[in-house]
């Protein structure tokens, strides 16, 4: 039997994450297909069909797929599912979204958010923030899976699997888009970048980050992020949370100003590589993961640090 | 138009729970359990739909133990009108607990469900969606900002790099985020009302679901420590540590 992998990606560019869901697929055992559906995403197709082992891309071409909403997407994926053991996707906000109906249609429990990959039926996943690792076994004769792309590594792209044009699925006509507002950013995507920036309540404004956290962001090319209490202060958006919350992140080098470290916020990028924290508080949580602690005024530092580098 | 709000009774936020000795599963022995903030979110929500007309009545269901009726209580006392415990002291997993959800919708019809989008116990995120499912109906998941335009809904999501607005034909599921709203504190006297609001319990096995579990937790263990490093005293001596020591600048 196989695995379906359903990758992330923007219509235009195949999400980096795919790579590494792609990974996890392997360790689940079985002929890894590729199912891209989206709009006018030829060119995401032609991507998919260079990872290593996979061996054929599925692409389903609709304007019904331009934004991948749930509804059609779980139909589509219905109609596939039965050469497949497991079908497994990103935990992006895509997938979050999709991959339950899926569950639900084929009657199974969704094993939400892996981290580790035990057996084709037993696999690791976090609850309660990150505290504990429960690993679970499936008993459902198909598994659904979401995967936690920063926990395995990306798969090369030196394959040439197949491009197969596949049919559509039912389409439910019960939602439809209707507008949309992404950031727009010349600073890499923050599940994906090497170095992330991220401020906390500290800050205390909006200003603060554009005055303290963006130019040495920009001078590292680095993707800035935010505690949950800096985005619930309004300093930030809710797109640039890190954390249980927000987005779960492992870049190789992680640096937290401003930020105490609530549980919360450490479950969504204590797997960073390198993890800088600043903060004036010497007593702060987030220094018992640091590798290298500054213990002084943001206000004051962060100048420097951009001056130094 | 009636609103069904479900709400978990869970661990409460500020608690740190801690994995049992035998790796079974994490102590919840004497910890403070409180309504999953999220939920907290969706009663907020369905309240200020009454409040703006758009709602008639909101019905607030719980699955879980006796204990859940305080969860149902405040949900009560912040403005729901009456309260249905599915009364089971097993730990039901996301797919019976929407399967649960479908029987309470075919016997009470309401146009819009709204709930957390995840429980902060197993951070599954998935009930919502695949209540969606299991009805047929079309989903708003993460919703920021929910609007009725005509006899759409208009949910706004987020999602990575933004945001996206989608229009919902109804009877519609909603799953809220962070930033929706900030629910209120329930007033005394308002606490004092919400005892005498209906409350209506069943046992869960009754319902004529399957509660039978589909994963089986084979161990819960400690996540993986990470050790503290070192202080450093200067700006100079960290860009030092970083491009000389660590390697990553």
């Amino acid at each position: 039997m196989a695995v379906l992998v359903i990758a992330d990606h923007n219509n235009a560019e195949l999400n980096d994450a795919t790579l590494k869901v792609v990974g996890a697929a392997q360790k689940m055992g079985g002929d890894i297909h590729v199912l891209v559906a989206g709009e006018g995403a030829g060119a995401v197709a032609e991507a998919a069909s260079k990872i290593n082992g996979v061996s054929k891309v599925l692409h389903a071409d609709d304007v019904n797929y331009a934004k991948r909403l749930a509804e059609p997407m779980a139909e589509l994926v219905i109609g596939l599912a039965g050469s497949y053991d497991h079908i497994v996707a990103s935990s992006g906000t895509d997938g979050k979204n999709f991959m339950p109906r899926v569950a639900a249609m084929l009657d199974v429990m969704q094993i939400s958010v892996i981290t580790g990959v035990e057996s084709a039926d037993t696999f690791v996943r976090p609850i309660y923030a990150g505290n504990a690792m429960a690993t679970v076994q499936s008993s459902d004769a198909k598994k659904v899976i979401t995967v936690q792309p920063t926990a395995f590594d990306a798969v090369a792209l030196d394959g040439s699997a197949a491009v197969e044009a596949i049919g559509n699925g039912a389409f439910p006509s019960i939602s439809e888009f209707v507008a949309e507002e992404l950031t727009k950013s010349d600073r890499p995507e923050l599940a994906g970048a090497k170095i992330v920036i991220s401020g906390g309540r500290a800050l205390g404004s909006n200003e603060a980050f554009e005055q303290y956290i963006y130019p040495t962001a920009d001078k590292l090319g680095a993707a800035i992020g935010a505690s949950r209490a800096a985005v619930d202060a309004g300093y930030m958006p809710n797109d640039y949370q890190v954390g249980q919350t927000g987005k779960v992140v492992a870049p190789e080098l992680y640096i937290a100003v401003g930020i105490s470290g609530a549980i919360q916020h450490l479950a969504g990028m204590k797997d960073s590589k390198i993890i800088v924290a600043i903060n004036k508080d010497e007593e702060a949580p987030i220094f018992s993961v640091a590798d290298y602690g500054l213990v002084g005024d943001l206000f004051e530092l962060m100048p420097k640090l951009e001056a130094a580098l | 138009m009636k609103v069904l709000v479900p709400v978990k009774r869970v661990v409460d936020y500020n608690v740190k729970v801690r994995v049992k000795s035998d790796n079974t599963d994490v102590d919840l022995a004497n910890v403070k359990m409180s309504m999953n903030p999220f939920d907290e979110i969706a009663v907020e929500e369905a309240v200020r739909m009454k409040e703006a007309g758009l709602a008639e009545e909101i019905i607030v269901v719980s699955i879980g133990p006796e204990k859940a009726q305080d969860q149902i209580r405040q949900a009560l006392a912040m403005g729901a009108d009456r309260g249905l415990l599915l009364t089971t002291d097993e730990d039901v997993e996301s797919l019976a607990v929407a399967k649960l959800l479908q029987k309470v919708c075919e016997e009470e019809s309401p146009q819009i469900v709204i709930m957390g989008k995840q429980a902060i116990d197993d951070d599954r995120n998935q009930t919502g969606q695949m209540l969606g499912a299991l009805l047929g109906w079309p989903q708003g998941t993460f919703a920021s900002e929910v609007k009725k335009e005509g006899d759409k809904l208009h949910v706004t999501r987020e999602i990575d790099g933004g945001l996206q607005t989608v229009a919902l034909n109804l009877p519609a599921i909603v799953t809220t985020d962070l930033r929706l709203n900030e629910p209120r504190y329930a007033s005394l006297p308002n606490i004092m009302k919400a005892k005498k609001k209906p409350l209506e319990k069943k046992a869960a096995a009754d319902l004529g679901v399957d509660l039978a579990p589909r994963l089986t937790k084979l161990k819960v263990t400690e996540p993986p420590k990470r050790e503290a490093g070192i202080k450093v005293e200067s700006i100079e001596q960290l860009v030092d540590k970083l491009k000389n020591e660590a390697g990553v600048l």
